[in-house]
């Protein structure tokens, strides 16, 4: 059996794995920290993290942007799940390219080339139908919407690509419509992929700063809209408490996506 | 020059249950099938055998409705069918993988479609049991498919595709998934199970045995079209060509010319044989013809001493032997340079009796052992 | 059936994301191309109208004020030409960084593997906001890197990496990391192991075994890693909005200026078209590749 080396994998695996998580540890840390400074610890302490729950504003933008991430994990779920599975079964069709283009474009394309495309759009539609109101958390939601599902389709169409075909063939054989085929056979048969989904649109929302500074309106500020104009100027000690909740809760996610992903793992 | 031999390539049946007609399927710039037409009788059991690409899967599928024909009809109980969707056809069909839903229980693979038809509540419970019961897999209804093993799940998909009582059952390479010793007993066993539901069956596989063993007829196929049609000993007795000789178990050739052309028998002389052979039945080919002539393995005796006929046989020397355990296999070089199969059952001859490697032998057979094949 | 060519069906099954995708990323990117040509203009919206019909003439005014500028104007040139080594360089350090990790976690066993595919996972769910900003406290004159050095006597005077073209290298490379892990290490868990023993058993070396083996089957998952590395890193706007001087010159930070600060909207979108052109041949690289790799996996004959 050919191993690769194991002292060059560990030399690899563990400078990777440190450079990706001291940031995260340091964050962790410090949010502990007494002191509001960086580099001097004065002893363990929580009131950063009381502080956080003290602050209003941020606490308002938290619950503003965890209301529109689920609205666009769900959005982002039902129809990047429709994308990805045209992409799997659909086979080539006229367009094929383009529509292989514009789902992945998300992807790469720069998110200030995405925010500004999608900004003017709603200035001209607004303009267009006479639409009197500003932007705010439907525009936002859009413009998360358009970028989550992107990776949605990739990560549906891998999965539905995987599925043996032959079942899809034995329910229509068996005398179930195409779209009985889909709900009966297909969805099931992906759930665990759909909630994989679902939870990493739902952290792209959450995270997202540059579409949401385009695509925003008067009294619609979002957690990292927040964070993001208090960070510029420096470091804040409550932002600390915040990032600590936030990776928790987000490996809380990472690991459900996992456990879920493995544990009805069908050969099919 | 009347030729008397029985099965020649006519693939009509009797009762035209299955009726396909100069069907033709093109992929791009591939010709999958082509112009190809059959007839299958009601109950009948028939097998498309063939080796991969040769176009009978596709014609499987089209019988499913899974791919469209390109061109030409299909009929089944003189509706035509050719351009309904798998969902609406009277067809089901037992898929190579089984293709059991493995979120579902057992029973509920089986339900699944009847569920689709509307089938009331109770009358779905009734007739599902009663298809377990006719694969002898009621214990395991309220198992998952990843609880059973292969031969189970064949069972289990071979209830479901037979409990909406189909017109026409389709079987795709039906033991291809299974140990090859659980096979024989199996074909048997569903073999017995098709014939007491009575269902007409398409079935499709590139192993001759299985395909001798559970069809009524059967069609071989090659390049998208079939090369004979008939029952498998016909088929076997008599090869219409060499493609179908060496598919269909294996065969010694001889190529050489018709010398004597009577209408009860004809004699070829054979570069490859010393003696020339002679055939007990008249052929269609004229005097003067180059033909090719098969003669199976088994029907070759080998014997130490010169036969007394002055046709049919040869003179060699034994260049390989092998106890196969119920027949002895032989391989013996003809003084022309050829080399002949010859499987020489166990009774016929005794172990310390048998000739040995590098003995001189001579092989003989009888005056109908021989199948004169056209060019 | 949903395979027929014409089928309504299957025109209906394939045509709703379709329209979505064209109404709300194709239809908005064009607009941004038409806004590129408009005249800025108080009011709202702040940029002129393209077409105007007036006394039954129809005039089609494109303004080139933007993209004179961006191609005569030192300055912008020098920014694209920054963005893009920037890039370059972000994800030549990602390929150095990133490769070994995914072939280790490729060729790991399957339970470990698990593990550390998680571990590369979790950073990337993770907020990018968050983590950058972990990394100003670090980097900073006054930051734990210093600190830790001063403190160790290695150096007497604090490193100036905060604010540095340095600070946003290491900001992208972070960010961008698990970007190229991810697909790379897709492709390289699909590699048959039976061929890395072939080559053994033919007498190659584990490091040529390596090179003529593994790398070049590994190509496509590099490529599409680099992709998704490259692109987004030229527009980026965050990472060196908090980490770089104010002479870490990079296009997102300037097409941001131009639209937030100076709300000239057509020469943002002047600013965005250029982009969009530069990125034109890596995109449709990145395309290519999907398009390919779709078609290679294909389902039935």
């Amino acid at each position: 059996m050919t191993r690769p080396n194991p002292r060059l994998r560990a030399l690899f695996l563990g400078a990777g794995y440190a450079f990706l998580y001291v940031p995260i540890l340091v964050l962790m840390v410090l949010s502990f920290n007494d002191s509001a400074m960086m580099t001097t610890w004065t002893g363990f302490s929580l009131r950063w993290y009381h502080e956080l729950f003290a602050d209003r504003a941020l606490l308002e933008a938290a619950r503003l942007s965890l209301i529109i991430a689920a609205f666009t994990a769900t959005a982002a779920v039902v129809i990047g799940t429709w994308a990805g599975y045209v992409l799997a079964r659909m086979g080539r069709f006229r367009g094929f390219a383009l529509f292989v283009g514009l789902v992945s474009a998300p992807l790469v394309i720069p998110e200030v080339v995405l925010g500004i495309s999608l900004l003017l759009m709603f200035v001209e539609l607004s303009d267009l139908l006479g639409w009197e109101g500003s932007n705010g958390a439907f525009t936002i939601w859009v413009g998360h919407v358009i970028l989550s599902m992107a990776y949605v389709s990739v990560i549906i169409q891998s999965r539905v690509r995987d599925l043996d075909r032959s079942l899809e063939d034995a329910a229509l054989d068996l005398g179930a419509s195409p779209v009985k085929v889909f709900f009966q056979i297909v969805l099931p048969l992906i759930a665990p992929a759909l909630v994989s989904a679902w939870l990493l649109a739902f952290t792209l929302s959450l995270d997202d700063v540059v579409i949401a500074s385009f695509l925003t309106g008067p009294g619609h500020t979002t957690l990292p809209l927040e964070v993001f104009s208090r960070v510029r100027l420096g470091l804040k000690p409550e932002i600390n408490a915040l990032a600590t909740l936030f990776m928790l809760l987000v490996a809380v996610f990472v690991l459900i996506a996992n456990r879920v992903q493995n544990r009805r793992g069908y050969s099919a | 020059m009347n030729d008397v031999r029985p099965g020649a390539s006519w693939s009509g049946a009797a009762d035209e249950f299955v009726r396909i007609d100069n069907v033709v399927k093109i992929y791009a710039d591939v010709v999958a099938v082509k112009s190809l037409s059959l007839s299958v009788g009601r109950h009948e059991i028939f097998a498309l055998l063939g080796s991969s690409g040769c176009g009978k899967s596709t014609l499987l599928r089209m019988l499913a409705g899974f791919e469209e024909a390109t061109s030409g009809r299909i009929f089944l109980d003189n509706e035509e069918i050719t351009a309904l969707p798998p969902y609406k056809r009277p067809v089901n069909m037992m898929f190579q993988s089984y293709a059991l839903f493995p979120h579902m229980t057992v029973e509920a693979n089986v339900a699944f479609g009847l569920k689709q038809e509307g089938v009331p509540r109770n009358e779905i419970h009734s007739r599902v049991y009663e298809a377990l019961d006719l694969v002898q897999m009621g214990a395991y209804a309220r198992r998952k498919p990843a609880q059973l093993s292969g031969g189970q799940q064949q069972r289990v998909a071979l209830a479901r595709s037979l409990v909406k009582r189909p017109k026409l059952l389709l079987l795709d390479e039906p033991m291809s998934a299974l140990d090859k010793q659980i096979r024989q007993k199996t074909q048997i066993e569903l073999v017995k199970i098709l014939d007491k539901v009575g269902v007409t069956c398409i079935m499709v596989t590139h192993d001759q045995e299985e395909a001798m063993t559970m069809a009524h007829r059967m069609a071989v196929m090659s390049e998208g079209q079939i090369v004979q049609c008939g029952t498998p000993q016909e088929v076997y007795d008599f090869p219409n060509s060499r493609f179908v000789a060496g598919f269909v178990g294996s065969t010694n050739l001889f190529s050489g010319t018709i010398t004597v052309d009577e209408p009860d028998h004809v004699q070829i002389e054979s570069e490859q044989l010393s003696r020339p052979l002679y055939v007990d039945h008249g052929v269609s080919e004229p005097l003067g013809m180059e033909v090719h002539v098969s003669i199976r393995p088994e029907r070759i005796r080998v014997h130490r001493e010169q036969p007394s006929t002055d046709v049919n046989w040869g003179h060699g020397v034994v260049s390989h032997m092998a106890w196969m355990g119920s027949y002895a296999r032989y391989q013996i070089r003809l003084d022309s340079g050829m080399l002949v199969e010859a499987s020489v059952p166990r009774l016929a001859m005794m172990q310390d009796d048998a000739p040995a490697v590098d003995e001189e032998v001579y092989i003989a057979w009888s005056d109908d052992s021989a199948t004169v094949l056209p060019s | 059936m949903l395979r027929a060519p014409h089928s309504w069906r299957r025109v209906l099954t394939i045509a709703p994301p379709f329209v979505w995708l064209i109404l709300f990323l194709l239809l908005p990117f064009l607009l941004v191309l038409k806004i590129s040509f408009a005249d800025l203009q108080f009011g709202v919206p702040p940029y002129t109208a393209l077409a105007e019909f007036k006394d039954e003439a129809l005039s089609i005014v494109l303004n080139l004020r933007g993209y004179v500028l961006l191609f005569t104007d030192s300055l912008y040139v020098a920014t694209y030409l920054h963005s893009v080594k920037m890039a370059a360089i972000t994800t030549v350090c990602c390929v150095l960084i990133g490769y070994p990790m995914a072939y280790y976690i490729a060729r790991s066993e399957p339970a470990v593997r698990n593990l550390l595919l998680i571990g590369v996972i979790l950073p990337f769910w993770t907020s990018l906001l968050l983590r950058v900003y972990a990394w100003i406290g670090i980097l900073r004159n006054d930051g734990l890197l210093n600190n830790l050095l001063m403190a160790f006597g290695l150096i007497d005077q604090p490193l100036e990496i905060y604010r540095t073209d340095l600070a946003v290298y290491i900001g992208l490379v972070y960010a961008y990391l698990p970007f190229f892990i991810l697909p790379l290490y897709a492709n390289l868990v699909k590699l048959d192991t039976r061929l890395l023993e072939a080559a053994y058993d033919l007498g190659a070396r584990p490091w040529s075994a390596f090179i003529s083996v593994v790398l070049p089957l590994s190509m496509p998952g590099v490529i599409a890693g680099a992709m998704l590395v490259f692109i987004p890193s030229v527009g980026e706007f965050v990472i060196p909005e908090m980490l770089g001087g104010a002479d870490t010159l990079m296009i997102g930070r300037v097409m941001w200026t131009e639209f937030f600060n100076n709300s000239d909207w057509p020469m943002a979108a002047a600013v965005t078209c250029v982009m969009v052109l530069l990125l034109l041949v890596p995109m449709v690289l990145f395309q290519y590749g999907q398009v390919r790799q779709l078609e290679m996996r294909g389902g039935r004959r």
